[in-house]
Protein backbone atom coordinates (compact mmCIF):
# COMPACT_ATOMS: atom_id res chain seq x y z
CA UNK A 1 0.00 0.00 0.00
CA UNK A 2 1.49 3.43 -0.99
CA UNK A 3 1.68 5.62 1.31
CA UNK A 4 -0.30 8.28 2.30
CA UNK A 5 -0.59 12.20 0.74
CA UNK A 6 -0.68 15.18 2.58
CA UNK A 7 -3.61 17.07 1.95
CA UNK A 8 -4.19 20.89 2.63
CA UNK A 9 -7.31 22.48 1.44
CA UNK A 10 -7.93 26.17 2.89
CA UNK A 11 -11.07 28.29 1.74
CA UNK A 12 -10.46 31.82 1.32
CA UNK A 13 -13.67 34.13 -0.72
CA UNK A 14 -14.69 31.77 -3.61
CA UNK A 15 -10.98 30.41 -4.28
CA UNK A 16 -10.16 27.44 -2.41
CA UNK A 17 -6.13 26.58 -2.00
CA UNK A 18 -5.34 22.52 -2.30
CA UNK A 19 -1.73 21.73 -1.56
CA UNK A 20 -0.92 18.19 -1.91
CA UNK A 21 2.74 16.72 -1.41
CA UNK A 22 2.45 12.76 -2.83
CA UNK A 23 5.16 10.26 -1.79
CA UNK A 24 6.41 8.71 -4.74
CA UNK A 25 9.97 7.53 -6.17
CA UNK A 26 9.80 9.14 -9.41
CA UNK A 27 12.05 7.31 -10.96
CA UNK A 28 13.16 8.87 -14.63
CA UNK A 29 14.08 5.04 -15.77
CA UNK A 30 17.32 6.70 -17.34
CA UNK A 31 19.26 6.72 -13.87
CA UNK A 32 22.03 3.45 -13.30
CA UNK A 33 22.45 1.45 -10.15
CA UNK A 34 25.97 1.27 -8.99
CA UNK A 35 26.03 -2.01 -10.92
CA UNK A 36 25.52 -0.48 -14.10
CA UNK A 37 22.38 -1.15 -14.93
CA UNK A 38 19.05 0.75 -15.43
CA UNK A 39 16.58 1.76 -12.71
CA UNK A 40 13.36 0.74 -14.14
CA UNK A 41 11.32 3.57 -14.72
CA UNK A 42 8.70 4.74 -11.71
CA UNK A 43 6.56 7.42 -12.01
CA UNK A 44 3.25 8.79 -11.57
CA UNK A 45 1.05 8.94 -14.73
CA UNK A 46 -2.29 10.22 -14.17
CA UNK A 47 -3.80 12.73 -10.63
CA UNK A 48 -6.96 13.35 -10.89
CA UNK A 49 -9.15 15.81 -7.89
CA UNK A 50 -12.86 15.94 -6.98
CA UNK A 51 -14.64 18.42 -4.91
CA UNK A 52 -17.39 16.43 -3.15
CA UNK A 53 -17.59 13.34 -5.71
CA UNK A 54 -17.16 15.77 -8.75
CA UNK A 55 -13.88 15.94 -11.13
CA UNK A 56 -12.33 19.27 -11.02
CA UNK A 57 -8.60 18.43 -11.91
CA UNK A 58 -6.71 15.74 -14.07
CA UNK A 59 -3.62 15.75 -15.25
CA UNK A 60 -0.92 13.90 -16.97
CA UNK A 61 2.48 13.09 -15.25
CA UNK A 62 5.91 11.91 -16.86
CA UNK A 63 9.49 11.29 -15.54
CA UNK A 64 10.35 14.54 -15.44
CA UNK A 65 8.11 15.18 -12.26
CA UNK A 66 10.46 15.09 -9.18
CA UNK A 67 10.39 12.95 -6.07
CA UNK A 68 7.94 13.33 -3.56
CA UNK A 69 5.99 16.02 -6.07
CA UNK A 70 4.28 19.05 -4.94
CA UNK A 71 0.95 19.77 -6.59
CA UNK A 72 -0.55 23.04 -5.66
CA UNK A 73 -4.27 24.08 -7.35
CA UNK A 74 -7.24 26.39 -6.62
CA UNK A 75 -10.92 25.53 -7.45
CA UNK A 76 -13.66 27.60 -6.99
CA UNK A 77 -16.93 27.05 -5.81
CA UNK A 78 -15.73 25.07 -2.66
CA UNK A 79 -16.78 25.96 1.13
CA UNK A 80 -15.41 24.70 4.33
CA UNK A 81 -16.92 21.78 5.00
CA UNK A 82 -16.53 20.58 1.47
CA UNK A 83 -14.58 17.29 0.78
CA UNK A 84 -11.49 17.19 -1.70
CA UNK A 85 -10.48 13.94 -3.16
CA UNK A 86 -7.06 13.56 -4.75
CA UNK A 87 -5.94 9.84 -6.46
CA UNK A 88 -2.73 9.26 -8.20
CA UNK A 89 -2.04 6.38 -10.44
CA UNK A 90 1.61 4.98 -11.59
CA UNK A 91 2.86 3.20 -14.67
CA UNK A 92 2.93 -0.22 -12.16
CA UNK A 93 -0.68 0.23 -12.01
CA UNK A 94 -0.37 1.13 -8.34
CA UNK A 95 -2.47 3.84 -7.21
CA UNK A 96 -3.76 6.11 -4.22
CA UNK A 97 -6.44 8.20 -2.91
CA UNK A 98 -6.40 10.43 -0.29
CA UNK A 99 -9.05 13.13 1.20
CA UNK A 100 -9.09 15.95 3.16
CA UNK A 101 -11.89 18.62 4.29
CA UNK A 102 -12.08 22.24 3.04
CA UNK A 103 -11.23 24.57 6.24
CA UNK B 1 48.61 2.76 28.86
CA UNK B 2 46.97 1.30 26.35
CA UNK B 3 43.59 2.72 25.69
CA UNK B 4 41.02 0.37 24.15
CA UNK B 5 37.90 1.11 23.03
CA UNK B 6 35.80 0.37 25.68
CA UNK B 7 37.91 2.20 27.91
CA UNK B 8 37.47 5.50 25.59
CA UNK B 9 33.77 5.00 25.16
CA UNK B 10 33.73 5.03 29.23
CA UNK B 11 36.01 8.53 29.19
CA UNK B 12 32.89 10.10 27.26
CA UNK B 13 30.14 8.53 29.60
CA UNK B 14 32.00 8.72 33.54
CA UNK B 15 30.97 11.18 35.33
CA UNK B 16 33.85 13.21 36.63
CA UNK B 17 33.34 15.30 39.32
CA UNK B 18 35.64 18.35 38.66
CA UNK B 19 36.68 20.43 35.60
CA UNK B 20 39.34 19.06 33.37
CA UNK B 21 42.81 20.38 32.73
CA UNK B 22 43.08 21.72 28.83
CA UNK B 23 46.02 19.46 28.43
CA UNK B 24 43.59 16.35 29.73
CA UNK B 25 40.81 18.09 27.18
CA UNK B 26 43.44 17.84 24.40
CA UNK B 27 44.53 13.76 25.90
CA UNK B 28 40.61 13.54 25.60
CA UNK B 29 39.98 14.73 21.98
CA UNK B 30 42.66 12.72 20.52
CA UNK B 31 41.34 9.42 22.04
CA UNK B 32 37.89 10.61 21.14
CA UNK B 33 38.95 10.96 17.59
CA UNK B 34 40.53 7.70 17.29
CA UNK B 35 37.62 5.81 18.67
CA UNK B 36 34.75 7.64 17.18
CA UNK B 37 36.05 6.80 13.26
CA UNK B 38 36.69 3.55 11.16
CA UNK B 39 37.84 3.03 7.96
CA UNK B 40 36.19 2.94 4.77
CA UNK B 41 36.74 2.47 1.34
CA UNK B 42 40.33 4.33 0.12
CA UNK B 43 39.56 6.89 3.80
CA UNK B 44 41.76 5.71 5.68
CA UNK B 45 42.53 5.60 9.77
CA UNK B 46 46.00 7.36 9.14
CA UNK B 47 44.40 10.14 7.67
CA UNK B 48 43.48 11.43 11.73
CA UNK B 49 47.27 11.42 12.12
CA UNK B 50 48.44 14.99 12.44
CA UNK B 51 51.58 16.40 11.12
CA UNK B 52 53.10 19.77 12.29
CA UNK B 53 51.38 21.83 10.66
CA UNK B 54 48.06 20.09 11.03
CA UNK B 55 48.22 20.01 14.51
CA UNK B 56 49.61 23.57 15.10
CA UNK B 57 46.62 24.90 13.25
CA UNK B 58 44.21 22.79 15.32
CA UNK B 59 42.87 25.40 17.88
CA UNK B 60 40.53 28.59 17.69
CA UNK B 61 43.44 30.69 17.66
CA UNK B 62 46.40 30.86 15.25
CA UNK B 63 49.84 29.55 16.24
CA UNK B 64 52.59 31.89 17.34
CA UNK B 65 54.65 33.86 15.20
CA UNK B 66 57.51 31.64 15.99
CA UNK B 67 55.36 28.48 15.68
CA UNK B 68 54.19 30.21 12.24
CA UNK B 69 57.50 30.89 10.83
CA UNK B 70 58.84 27.88 11.82
CA UNK B 71 56.05 25.68 10.00
CA UNK B 72 56.60 28.26 6.29
CA UNK B 73 60.38 26.85 6.51
CA UNK B 74 59.68 23.45 6.77
CA UNK B 75 56.59 23.38 4.13
CA UNK B 76 58.79 25.30 1.53
CA UNK B 77 61.67 23.29 2.07
CA UNK B 78 59.38 20.51 0.82
CA UNK B 79 58.17 21.74 -2.15
CA UNK B 80 58.78 19.53 -5.44
CA UNK B 81 60.03 22.04 -8.13
CA UNK B 82 59.51 20.31 -12.05
CA UNK B 83 62.26 18.03 -12.82
CA UNK B 84 62.47 19.31 -16.63
CA UNK B 85 61.91 23.73 -15.55
CA UNK B 86 58.69 23.03 -16.90
CA UNK B 87 55.93 25.44 -15.13
CA UNK B 88 53.64 25.77 -17.79
CA UNK B 89 50.82 23.30 -19.07
CA UNK B 90 47.80 23.60 -20.44
CA UNK B 91 45.31 25.67 -19.58
CA UNK B 92 42.22 24.08 -21.15
CA UNK B 93 42.53 20.84 -19.23
CA UNK B 94 43.53 23.27 -15.98
CA UNK B 95 40.12 24.74 -16.33
CA UNK B 96 38.46 21.38 -16.52
CA UNK B 97 40.69 20.52 -13.19
CA UNK B 98 39.32 24.12 -11.65
CA UNK B 99 35.86 22.95 -12.26
CA UNK B 100 36.11 19.22 -10.67
CA UNK B 101 35.59 19.00 -7.15
CA UNK B 102 36.16 15.01 -7.52
CA UNK B 103 38.88 12.03 -5.79
CA UNK B 104 39.74 11.51 -2.26
CA UNK B 105 36.78 10.58 -0.39
CA UNK B 106 35.45 7.13 0.48
CA UNK B 107 33.25 6.98 -2.20
CA UNK B 108 36.02 7.62 -4.75
CA UNK B 109 37.31 4.30 -5.98
CA UNK B 110 41.39 5.38 -5.87
CA UNK B 111 43.65 7.91 -4.25
CA UNK B 112 45.53 8.31 -8.13
CA UNK B 113 45.95 11.70 -8.42
CA UNK B 114 45.11 11.15 -12.24
CA UNK B 115 41.73 10.49 -10.96
CA UNK B 116 41.06 13.59 -8.74
CA UNK B 117 40.14 17.38 -9.42
CA UNK B 118 41.88 20.06 -8.33
CA UNK B 119 38.48 21.81 -6.69
CA UNK B 120 39.26 25.39 -7.49
CA UNK B 121 35.98 26.90 -8.21
CA UNK B 122 34.73 25.23 -4.91
CA UNK B 123 36.56 28.17 -3.29
CA UNK B 124 37.55 31.08 -5.11
CA UNK B 125 36.99 32.88 -7.93
CA UNK B 126 38.70 32.27 -11.39
CA UNK B 127 37.31 32.52 -15.11
CA UNK B 128 34.69 35.95 -14.72
CA UNK B 129 32.30 33.28 -17.07
CA UNK B 130 31.74 30.97 -14.29
CA UNK B 131 29.49 32.42 -11.68
CA UNK B 132 29.00 29.05 -9.20
CA UNK B 133 32.55 30.17 -7.22
CA UNK B 134 33.11 30.32 -3.54
CA UNK B 135 34.55 32.91 -1.59
CA UNK B 136 36.68 31.31 0.66
CA UNK B 137 39.81 32.12 -1.05
CA UNK B 138 40.51 35.45 -2.89
CA UNK B 139 39.51 35.97 -6.52
CA UNK B 140 42.00 35.03 -8.98
CA UNK B 141 40.42 36.48 -12.19
CA UNK B 142 43.20 38.02 -14.34
CA UNK B 143 45.81 36.13 -11.89
CA UNK B 144 48.53 36.44 -14.24
CA UNK B 145 47.68 40.14 -15.64
CA UNK B 146 47.87 41.51 -12.09
CA UNK B 147 51.01 40.61 -11.89
CA UNK B 148 52.46 42.01 -15.11
CA UNK B 149 53.07 38.44 -16.04
CA UNK B 150 53.31 38.73 -20.49
CA UNK B 151 55.31 35.29 -20.38
CA UNK B 152 55.88 33.34 -17.87
CA UNK B 153 59.21 32.20 -19.60
CA UNK B 154 60.17 35.72 -18.99
CA UNK B 155 63.01 35.90 -16.07
CA UNK B 156 61.35 38.94 -14.92
CA UNK B 157 57.94 36.67 -14.16
CA UNK B 158 60.65 33.86 -12.49
CA UNK B 159 59.23 35.21 -9.39
CA UNK B 160 55.66 34.99 -9.69
CA UNK B 161 55.86 31.58 -11.37
CA UNK B 162 57.89 30.13 -8.67
CA UNK B 163 55.12 31.46 -5.88
CA UNK B 164 52.30 30.36 -7.56
CA UNK B 165 53.76 26.72 -8.07
CA UNK B 166 54.98 26.70 -4.56
CA UNK B 167 51.13 27.73 -3.70
CA UNK B 168 49.64 25.12 -5.51
CA UNK B 169 52.09 22.60 -4.30
CA UNK B 170 52.19 23.42 -0.57
CA UNK B 171 50.24 26.43 0.51
CA UNK B 172 51.67 26.01 3.83
CA UNK B 173 55.07 27.08 2.85
CA UNK B 174 53.44 30.53 2.36
CA UNK B 175 50.58 30.72 5.23
CA UNK B 176 51.15 28.12 8.10
CA UNK B 177 47.72 27.48 8.39
CA UNK B 178 46.29 28.06 5.35
CA UNK B 179 42.55 26.88 4.61
CA UNK B 180 44.11 25.81 1.02
CA UNK B 181 44.70 21.98 0.64
CA UNK B 182 48.20 21.23 -0.57
CA UNK B 183 47.88 19.51 -3.81
CA UNK B 184 51.51 18.54 -4.61
CA UNK B 185 52.61 17.33 -1.14
CA UNK B 186 49.46 15.83 0.41
CA UNK B 187 49.42 13.97 -3.62
CA UNK B 188 46.37 15.32 -4.55
CA UNK B 189 47.56 16.09 -8.01
CA UNK B 190 50.76 14.74 -10.00
CA UNK B 191 52.98 17.51 -11.68
CA UNK B 192 51.21 17.49 -15.20
CA UNK B 193 48.24 18.83 -13.14
CA UNK B 194 49.60 21.34 -10.84
CA UNK B 195 51.25 22.86 -14.75
CA UNK B 196 47.98 22.40 -15.71
CA UNK B 197 45.89 24.98 -13.01
CA UNK B 198 49.38 26.90 -13.49
CA UNK B 199 48.50 27.60 -17.26
CA UNK B 200 44.69 28.58 -16.09
CA UNK B 201 46.34 31.15 -13.98
CA UNK B 202 49.12 32.14 -15.41
CA UNK B 203 49.03 31.94 -19.92
CA UNK B 204 48.23 35.14 -21.26
CA UNK B 205 46.27 32.98 -23.45
CA UNK B 206 43.90 31.61 -20.62
CA UNK B 207 40.45 32.95 -20.66
CA UNK B 208 41.81 34.43 -17.00
CA UNK B 209 43.69 36.42 -18.22
CA UNK B 210 41.69 38.37 -20.71
CA UNK C 1 18.59 57.67 -14.89
CA UNK C 2 21.75 55.50 -14.49
CA UNK C 3 25.08 56.10 -16.52
CA UNK C 4 26.07 53.35 -18.77
CA UNK C 5 29.45 53.18 -16.86
CA UNK C 6 27.47 52.86 -13.17
CA UNK C 7 25.09 50.15 -14.70
CA UNK C 8 28.20 48.46 -16.26
CA UNK C 9 29.75 48.11 -12.85
CA UNK C 10 26.47 47.01 -11.57
CA UNK C 11 26.77 44.11 -13.48
CA UNK C 12 30.26 42.81 -13.03
CA UNK C 13 29.22 43.47 -8.96
CA UNK C 14 26.74 40.78 -9.24
CA UNK C 15 28.31 38.69 -11.55
CA UNK C 16 25.39 38.56 -13.74
CA UNK C 17 24.83 36.43 -16.56
CA UNK C 18 22.12 38.49 -18.02
CA UNK C 19 22.64 41.12 -20.35
CA UNK C 20 21.90 44.72 -18.82
CA UNK C 21 20.14 47.11 -20.89
CA UNK C 22 19.94 50.68 -20.27
CA UNK C 23 16.66 51.57 -18.28
CA UNK C 24 15.00 53.67 -15.93
CA UNK C 25 16.95 53.48 -12.37
CA UNK C 26 14.10 50.52 -11.02
CA UNK C 27 15.91 48.10 -13.09
CA UNK C 28 17.95 46.34 -11.48
CA UNK C 29 20.06 42.67 -12.92
CA UNK C 30 18.93 39.74 -10.69
CA UNK C 31 22.08 38.27 -9.44
CA UNK C 32 23.04 34.77 -8.93
CA UNK C 33 22.49 34.76 -5.27
CA UNK C 34 18.97 36.92 -5.78
CA UNK C 35 17.33 33.73 -8.47
CA UNK C 36 19.04 31.27 -5.66
CA UNK C 37 16.71 32.80 -2.90
CA UNK C 38 13.84 33.23 -5.00
CA UNK C 39 14.55 28.98 -6.14
CA UNK C 40 14.64 28.58 -2.27
CA UNK C 41 11.58 30.37 -1.31
CA UNK C 42 9.57 28.73 -3.95
CA UNK C 43 10.64 25.40 -2.36
CA UNK C 44 9.24 25.70 1.02
CA UNK C 45 5.61 25.29 0.30
CA UNK C 46 5.34 21.76 0.41
CA UNK C 47 8.70 20.49 2.04
CA UNK C 48 9.06 16.63 1.57
CA UNK C 49 9.89 16.34 5.44
CA UNK C 50 5.69 16.24 6.11
CA UNK C 51 5.57 12.94 4.79
CA UNK C 52 8.48 11.78 6.93
CA UNK C 53 7.55 13.82 10.01
CA UNK C 54 3.95 11.50 9.45
CA UNK C 55 5.86 8.07 8.97
CA UNK C 56 7.75 9.34 12.56
CA UNK C 57 4.56 9.80 14.18
CA UNK C 58 3.29 6.42 13.64
CA UNK C 59 6.64 4.80 14.34
CA UNK C 60 6.50 6.52 17.92
CA UNK C 61 2.89 4.98 18.46
CA UNK C 62 2.82 1.60 16.95
CA UNK C 63 4.26 -1.14 18.67
CA UNK C 64 7.30 -2.80 17.03
CA UNK C 65 10.28 -5.19 17.59
CA UNK C 66 10.88 -7.97 19.55
CA UNK C 67 9.16 -6.50 22.52
CA UNK C 68 6.55 -5.31 20.36
CA UNK C 69 6.31 -2.07 22.16
CA UNK C 70 6.07 1.19 20.93
CA UNK C 71 8.30 4.11 21.68
CA UNK C 72 5.80 6.23 24.14
CA UNK C 73 7.61 5.55 27.01
CA UNK C 74 10.90 7.05 25.76
CA UNK C 75 12.79 9.76 27.40
CA UNK C 76 13.88 12.34 25.28
CA UNK C 77 14.90 14.02 28.37
CA UNK C 78 11.77 15.65 29.31
CA UNK C 79 10.03 12.94 31.01
CA UNK C 80 8.80 9.58 29.45
CA UNK C 81 7.10 10.25 26.63
CA UNK C 82 7.24 14.27 26.33
CA UNK C 83 8.40 15.00 22.76
CA UNK C 84 7.22 18.60 22.45
CA UNK C 85 10.10 20.92 23.09
CA UNK C 86 12.66 17.34 23.03
CA UNK C 87 14.64 18.35 20.01
CA UNK C 88 15.83 22.36 21.31
CA UNK C 89 17.46 20.57 24.44
CA UNK C 90 19.53 17.75 22.67
CA UNK C 91 21.74 16.60 23.04
CA UNK C 92 21.88 16.53 26.98
CA UNK C 93 23.14 14.16 29.84
CA UNK C 94 21.12 11.21 30.49
CA UNK C 95 21.26 9.64 33.88
CA UNK C 96 20.17 6.24 32.68
CA UNK C 97 22.85 5.81 30.43
CA UNK C 98 24.95 8.23 32.08
CA UNK C 99 25.84 9.49 28.69
CA UNK C 100 25.57 12.36 26.87
CA UNK C 101 23.65 11.70 24.06
CA UNK C 102 21.60 13.27 21.04
CA UNK C 103 18.83 12.64 19.84
CA UNK C 104 19.81 9.79 17.39
CA UNK C 105 21.45 8.36 20.42
CA UNK C 106 18.90 8.53 22.55
CA UNK C 107 16.50 6.69 20.28
CA UNK C 108 18.84 3.42 19.41
CA UNK C 109 18.53 3.43 23.31
CA UNK C 110 15.17 3.29 23.56
CA UNK C 111 14.72 1.13 20.83
CA UNK C 112 16.42 -1.56 22.15
CA UNK C 113 15.42 -0.96 25.89
CA UNK C 114 11.68 -0.65 24.70
CA UNK C 115 10.78 -2.62 22.17
CA UNK C 116 14.09 -5.04 21.70
CA UNK C 117 16.05 -3.72 18.78
CA UNK C 118 19.94 -4.39 18.62
CA UNK C 119 21.02 -0.63 18.52
CA UNK C 120 24.72 -1.35 17.30
CA UNK C 121 23.32 -3.22 14.42
CA UNK C 122 20.97 -0.44 14.03
CA UNK C 123 24.25 1.82 14.26
CA UNK C 124 25.85 0.14 11.51
CA UNK C 125 23.05 0.07 9.23
CA UNK C 126 23.52 2.15 5.78
CA UNK C 127 21.43 5.28 6.31
CA UNK C 128 18.09 4.94 5.24
CA UNK C 129 18.26 1.26 5.29
CA UNK C 130 16.00 -1.00 7.32
CA UNK C 131 16.03 0.60 10.87
CA UNK C 132 17.84 3.65 10.26
CA UNK C 133 15.52 4.86 7.76
CA UNK C 134 13.10 4.49 11.13
CA UNK C 135 15.42 6.80 13.20
CA UNK C 136 15.30 9.27 10.49
CA UNK C 137 11.65 9.40 10.20
CA UNK C 138 11.38 9.64 14.31
CA UNK C 139 14.02 12.30 14.11
CA UNK C 140 12.21 14.30 11.56
CA UNK C 141 8.71 14.13 13.65
CA UNK C 142 10.35 14.83 16.90
CA UNK C 143 11.98 17.29 15.75
CA UNK C 144 9.04 19.34 13.87
CA UNK C 145 7.08 19.09 17.76
CA UNK C 146 10.19 21.57 18.52
CA UNK C 147 9.32 23.85 15.82
CA UNK C 148 9.53 28.03 16.46
CA UNK C 149 10.91 27.13 19.64
CA UNK C 150 14.63 28.26 20.30
CA UNK C 151 17.92 26.05 20.67
CA UNK C 152 18.41 25.61 24.77
CA UNK C 153 20.71 22.62 25.35
CA UNK C 154 21.81 22.43 29.05
CA UNK C 155 24.85 23.07 30.62
CA UNK C 156 24.45 22.01 33.86
CA UNK C 157 26.10 18.32 34.52
CA UNK C 158 30.15 18.53 34.10
CA UNK C 159 29.80 15.63 31.84
CA UNK C 160 27.70 18.35 29.10
CA UNK C 161 30.45 20.90 29.75
CA UNK C 162 33.34 18.32 29.04
CA UNK C 163 31.11 17.32 26.25
CA UNK C 164 31.32 21.00 24.71
CA UNK C 165 35.02 21.52 25.56
CA UNK C 166 35.62 17.94 23.50
CA UNK C 167 32.97 19.31 20.27
CA UNK C 168 35.39 22.33 19.94
CA UNK C 169 38.63 20.70 20.15
CA UNK C 170 37.04 18.23 17.48
CA UNK C 171 35.45 20.96 15.04
CA UNK C 172 39.16 22.49 14.74
CA UNK C 173 40.68 19.30 14.22
CA UNK C 174 42.58 19.64 10.89
CA UNK C 175 43.22 16.11 9.40
CA UNK C 176 42.53 13.92 6.19
CA UNK C 177 44.84 14.83 3.05
CA UNK C 178 43.56 17.91 2.23
CA UNK C 179 43.97 19.74 6.04
CA UNK C 180 40.36 20.39 6.37
CA UNK C 181 38.42 20.56 9.56
CA UNK C 182 35.06 21.77 10.45
CA UNK C 183 36.88 25.14 10.63
CA UNK C 184 37.99 25.21 7.50
CA UNK C 185 34.29 25.89 6.01
CA UNK C 186 32.14 26.78 9.22
CA UNK C 187 34.85 29.00 10.76
CA UNK C 188 34.56 32.28 9.22
CA UNK C 189 30.95 35.13 8.32
CA UNK C 190 30.09 35.33 4.86
CA UNK C 191 32.07 32.61 3.18
CA UNK C 192 30.45 30.24 0.87
CA UNK C 193 31.34 27.00 -1.58
CA UNK C 194 30.82 27.60 -4.76
CA UNK C 195 26.96 29.45 -4.15
CA UNK C 196 26.37 27.03 -1.12
CA UNK C 197 26.47 29.88 1.85
CA UNK C 198 28.11 28.44 4.63
CA UNK C 199 27.03 29.52 8.08
CA UNK C 200 30.01 30.69 11.00
CA UNK C 201 29.03 27.52 13.48
CA UNK C 202 31.66 28.91 16.12
CA UNK C 203 29.05 31.71 16.50
CA UNK C 204 25.39 31.51 16.64
CA UNK C 205 24.27 31.64 13.08
CA UNK C 206 21.10 33.06 13.54
CA UNK C 207 17.39 31.97 13.47
CA UNK C 208 16.53 28.82 11.07
CA UNK C 209 20.37 28.58 10.50
CA UNK C 210 23.11 25.90 10.87
CA UNK C 211 22.39 23.65 13.80
CA UNK C 212 18.59 24.78 14.30
CA UNK C 213 18.02 23.79 9.92
CA UNK C 214 18.35 20.08 10.62
CA UNK C 215 17.07 17.66 10.47
CA UNK C 216 16.19 18.81 6.88
CA UNK C 217 15.01 17.12 3.40
CA UNK C 218 17.38 17.36 0.76
CA UNK C 219 15.82 18.29 -2.60
CA UNK C 220 18.55 17.48 -4.68
CA UNK C 221 19.17 14.00 -3.84
CA UNK C 222 15.27 13.74 -2.26
CA UNK C 223 16.45 12.05 0.99
CA UNK C 224 15.32 12.92 4.76
CA UNK C 225 18.90 14.19 6.07
CA UNK C 226 19.05 14.07 10.28
CA UNK C 227 21.96 15.73 11.95
CA UNK C 228 24.43 12.24 11.78
CA UNK C 229 23.90 12.18 8.35
CA UNK C 230 24.79 15.77 7.92
CA UNK C 231 27.76 14.93 9.92
CA UNK C 232 28.86 11.89 7.75
CA UNK C 233 28.53 14.05 4.55
CA UNK C 234 30.88 16.65 6.74
CA UNK C 235 33.53 14.70 7.11
CA UNK C 236 33.67 12.42 3.75
CA UNK C 237 33.81 15.91 2.23
CA UNK C 238 36.38 16.42 4.71
CA UNK C 239 38.00 13.17 3.29
CA UNK C 240 38.58 11.76 6.96
CA UNK C 241 37.61 8.50 7.79
CA UNK C 242 34.03 7.03 8.62
CA UNK C 243 32.45 8.58 11.70
CA UNK C 244 30.36 5.90 13.75
CA UNK C 245 26.71 6.33 14.06
CA UNK C 246 26.41 8.82 16.81
CA UNK C 247 29.64 8.14 18.05
CA UNK C 248 30.64 9.77 20.83
CA UNK C 249 33.09 13.09 18.10
CA UNK C 250 29.38 13.25 16.44
CA UNK C 251 27.41 14.05 19.77
CA UNK C 252 30.35 16.27 20.93
CA UNK C 253 30.15 18.23 17.68
CA UNK C 254 26.40 18.62 17.91
CA UNK C 255 27.44 20.21 21.52
CA UNK C 256 29.01 22.03 20.11
CA UNK C 257 27.26 23.74 17.64
CA UNK C 258 23.62 23.72 19.72
CA UNK C 259 25.16 25.61 22.53
CA UNK C 260 26.56 28.07 20.08
CA UNK C 261 23.28 28.29 18.52
CA UNK C 262 21.81 29.13 22.26
CA UNK C 263 18.08 31.24 21.71
CA UNK C 264 18.32 30.65 18.00
CA UNK C 265 15.08 29.75 16.53
CA UNK C 266 14.87 26.50 15.59
CA UNK C 267 12.96 25.33 12.19
CA UNK C 268 13.53 21.91 11.47
CA UNK C 269 12.52 19.62 9.61
CA UNK C 270 13.85 22.03 7.02
CA UNK C 271 14.09 21.75 3.27
CA UNK C 272 17.09 22.51 1.59
CA UNK C 273 18.85 22.62 -1.85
Amino acid sequence: MPDPMRIRAQAAGDKTTVRVLMSHEMETGLRKDPAGKIIPAWYIQEVTAQLNGKPVLSAEWGPSVSKNPFLQFIVKGAKAGDKIAVTWRDNRGETRTDEATVS
Amino acid sequence: MKITRFAVIALLAAGTAQAQTPKQLDQQTAAMMRASFREQGIAKMDRLEQDAAQKACSQAKPPSEAVTKKIEAAELAAVKWPADGQFIGDWKEGEKLAQNGRGMTWTDASVAPAKNGAMCYNCHQIDKKEISFGTIGPSLWNYGKLRGVADPADPASAAIVKYTWGKLWNSKAYAACSNMPRFGHAELLNEQQIRDVMALLLDPKSPVNQ
Amino acid sequence: MRSTRLMAAIAAATAAVVAVPLLAQTQQPKSAADGLAEYRKMLEDGNPAELFEAKGEDLWKTPRGPKNASLQACDLGLGPGVVQGAWVQLPRWFPDTKKVQDLESRLLTCMQTLQGFDAAEIARTPFDKGEQAAVTALAAWISSLSRGMKMALPQKHAEEKRAYELGKRAFFYRGGPMDFSCASCHGEEGKRIRMQDLPDLTKNPGNGVGFAAWPAYRVSSGEMWSMQRRLNDCFRQQRFPYPGFASDVTVALAVYMGVNAKGAESIAPAIKR
